[in-house]
């Protein structure tokens, strides 16, 4: 070592350097996709989020107001190194048209569910419909055993519906995935 | 004007330039090979096993830059095409895959011979199609054509069903723009963004140990003139991968050969000790970087490459430019001839060159040379003088591929055709064969391993049916010598499953095909034989070398270890490189 690096007067210092590799945060990413409406879309692009081991906890899929298009809204916990690169290989896929991770985006977010409650006595139908009230959801289907509610709204809103009618009892509960659209007005960014 | 679903398939083909296909008939896909026949323009290669035709496909698109086609029916047709598939979507290899399926009406009944290759090969494809309606066949199979060569290239599968083939039709074969214009979610960036190139000129005009990484895409891109005029405008060392052997010419004065696991010391030092690298058409695989956080750990890192999804992968860089290499190194070139080509350190780059060479002429490229048994680095020493360095060189994976990408020299693009990402054995003799009949005029040596030609090795009678000379040096240690040789430096020589040294006499088989056959036990007979191979034009030529058994494949940087772990030529650890100091 001495004869190279010493008589080529290059002077030899410091330990060996470390490069930095990027490691990201655990965390739930919202993503939009607008994709051609084509055979086996989806199943392309859950095959790509399942193949970086990942799973999908909320998907919706609807068409938009252009013919032969849809809008996807897809929520998934990952490393945001790896999901940045998931978002790379959803843009390169043929029939994805945008792809845009919403995490850090200022954007707004619904779901919807329906809730079925039991109400069997008044004190809970009273209960139920003042929550229903407060909520602003509404009473889609009455029995004289239940309630079911429809609810709209942000994760956490209807996470805490859920919860103060939990005591009364859930018969059962059907959710939506989330669907995200960008805020108007706020920082642009392209793609 | 109406015609069959299968004529249309043959129109298309016709239109997109083909002129050759690989493939093997059966049921579903028999209305094709009927319209085949009945038009009689397209050449036919019938391989002898669907994966030798997927491969035979690839190594035609290797060589020539075209696009390669291979065809086979459903079911175990489809199937037998999945290696060669995953092998083309690793190596960015531009085939088009035409299967046959079972008629619409059966889909999804487990009929006869039926098999989701559209949901199998979903993962290993650019993209695949399923055709539902006649009315769409032309344009699929055209965006197929698209798809498959432009952008990063890559296989797409055309799944056909037999009664498509069989409607008829009158629906026009769609011109280039609106196939273009069918894909609106498919718009490869060319270009490269101005500020970013002009950010790479400014490293590079600060650069003081500078170097270039270039990997497969420069092959691809035909970037060759750009990367030597940027090379020697900036006086800077270049490395290619595997894969991008040949991008640059590996006599010239800066090349530094390959760099990673088998790289060479000074290939590897210059990487570990630059302060700037210029990464071309290359994705920073596992085995080039090794350990990530001690891959040129000092260095700022320019990324050219088409592909989005490949830039900050695997080492965050700090200029990313995405485009086709050779419209972006043309740019930085006309860039820098703009600022002077001015290096603002000439005495410290100097130094760098003088360091490298240094580093060159104290570990080169070695071995330890015998008289009495044939050493397998020889035998590629000896291929590479008889041929003038001129051959086409195809290989399996193993340790002969990798002796036949340290010890054959490349000069042009297209020269070195190996299963690089997937590591496929078997890859190679198929590959020649497509290399061969894509570029009759090249000589073609297969330089396969004993392990890996026996994977393929039934299209031997396929290389005799066609006449194609392509010339097979099987590198015969009698074992699958690259796991032999992690057995012996991680496994105590545990010489688990291994010896294959019960093996056919290859010069009998050869003579069985009615190709030739010839076999070297001693080193004066290597060249010897290569001559007399390269006589014979009108039939496949198998050598058989018997190597040295236990020779190893050094320098090594083991799996998942720093450039500093290198075991030597000698097959100790370098002092040097174990306290590896950075210079400048």
């Amino acid at each position: 070592m001495a004869d190279t690096v010493g008589t080529r007067g290059l002077e030899a210092i410091k330990a060996p350097l470390f490069r930095e590799v990027k490691k990201g945060e655990m965390r739930k990413h919202i993503i939009n996709l607008t994709v051609r409406n084509e055979l086996g879309v989806l199943a392309r692009i859950a095959t790509l989020i399942a193949g970086k081991g990942y799973n999908i906890e909320g998907l919706s899929v609807g068409e938009t107001h252009e013919k032969g298009i849809s809008r996807m809204t897809l929520e998934v916990i990952g490393d945001d190194v790896v999901i940045d690169q998931v978002v790379k290989q959803l843009r390169k896929l043929i029939d994805t048209l945008k792809v845009k991770d919403l995490t850090d985006t200022p954007h707004v977010e619904r779901e919807l569910a329906l809730v079925k409650v039991h109400t069997a006595t008044p004190r809970a139908r009273d209960e139920v419909l003042r929550l229903v009230e407060i909520f602003r959801a509404k009473v889609v289907d009455v029995s004289s055993e239940t309630y079911t509610v429809e609810i709209t709204g942000t994760e956490d809103k209807i996470k805490a519906f859920i919860e103060l009618v939990r005591p009364f009892g859930i018969k059962e509960m059907a959710r939506t995935g989330k669907i995200a659209m960008k805020r108007e007005g706020s920082i642009q960014e392209e793609e | 004007m109406l015609r069959k679903g299968a004529d249309i398939v043959i129109e298309t083909l016709k239109e997109e330039g083909v002129e050759l296909v690989f493939g093997h008939p059966g049921g579903a896909i028999m209305e094709v090979y009927d319209a085949l026949y009945r038009d009689g323009y397209i050449k036919h290669i019938l391989a002898r096993h669907e994966q030798g035709a997927g491969h035979m496909a690839e190594g035609y698109a290797k060589a020539t830059g075209k696009v390669g086609v291979a065809m086979s029916t459903s079911g175990p047709g489809a199937t037998n095409l999945v290696t060669a598939i995953a092998d083309a979507y690793m190596d960015s290899v531009p085939v088009v895959f035409i299967t046959g399926q079972v008629p619409t009406h059966l889909i999804g009944n487990d009929a006869f011979q039926e098999v989701d290759i559209v949901g199998i090969t979903r993962a290993i494809t650019k993209h695949n199609f399923l055709v539902k309606k006649i009315e769409e066949l032309p344009l699929i199979l055209r965006q197929a054509f698209y798809i498959a060569r432009t952008g990063r290239p890559g296989p797409v599968l055309v799944d056909i069903p037999k009664d498509i083939t069989q409607k008829l039709s009158d629906v026009p074969v769609p011109t280039f723009d609106e196939v273009k214009e069918s894909l609106p979610g498919y718009r490869p960036h060319l270009e490269g963004n101005l500020q970013q190139i002009k950010r790479a000129v400014r490293f590079i005009l600060e650069a003081k140990r500078p170097v270039m990484y270039v990997g497969g895409g420069a092959v691809q891109a035909e970037a060759q003139k750009e990367l030597v005029e940027l090379a020697e405008l900036m006086n800077i060392p270049v490395t290619t991968t595997n894969m991008g052997k040949g991008a640059f010419p590996e006599l010239h004065p800066l090349s530094l050969h390959m760099l990673g696991m088998h790289g060479t010391y000074y290939a590897n030092m210059a990487v570990y000790n630059c302060d700037l690298l210029i990464a071309v058409g290359a994705r920073f695989d596992d085995r080039v970087t090794g350990k990530v956080e001690e891959f040129a750990p000092q260095a700022k890192i320019v990324h050219i490459d088409i592909d989005p999804a490949s830039i900050s992968k695997n080492i965050v860089v700090d200029v990313p430019i995405v485009g086709d290499v050779r419209i972006v190194l043309r740019k930085i070139i006309e860039e820098l001839k703009r600022e002077v080509a001015k290096t603002l350190y000439p005495e410290e780059k100097q130094k760098w060159i003088e360091q490298i060479e240094a580093w060159r002429k104290k570990h080169p490229l070695t071995y330890a040379r015998s008289n009495s048994i044939i050493k397998p680095q020889y035998v590629i020493e000896q291929i590479y003088e008889a041929t003038k360095g001129e051959a086409i060189i195809t290989t399996g994976v193993g340790q002969h591929q990798m002796w036949s990408a340290m010890f054959y020299k490349y000069s042009f693009p297209r020269q070195f055709i190996n299963s690089g990402g997937l590591g496929t054995m078997g890859f190679g003799f198929p590959a020649g064969i497509g290399a061969k009949l894509g570029r009759p005029e090249r000589e073609v040596f297969v330089i396969d391993g004993d392990g890996s030609f026996m994977m393929t090795m039934q299209e031997l009678i396929t290389a005799v049916q066609y006449r194609v000379p392509v010339k097979v040096a099987i590198i015969n240690n009698g074992y699958l010598g690259m796991v032999r040789q992690w057995q012996e430096l991680f496994y105590e020589r545990r010489y688990s499953e291994v010896d294959l040294s019960v093996q056919p006499d290859f010069v009998k088989l050869a003579e069985a095909c009615g190709a030739a056959g010839f076999r070297a036990e001693k080193p004066s007979e290597v060249r010897e034989i290569i001559e007399e191979a390269l006589k014979i034009q009108d039939r496949p030529v198998i050598m058989d070398f018997h190597v040295d058994r236990e020779e190893n494949v050094l320098p090594m940087v083991p799996a998942g270890k720093s450039y500093r772990d290198m075991i030597l030529e000698d097959g100790k650890k370098s002092v040097e490189a174990e306290t590896m100091y950075l210079v400048g």
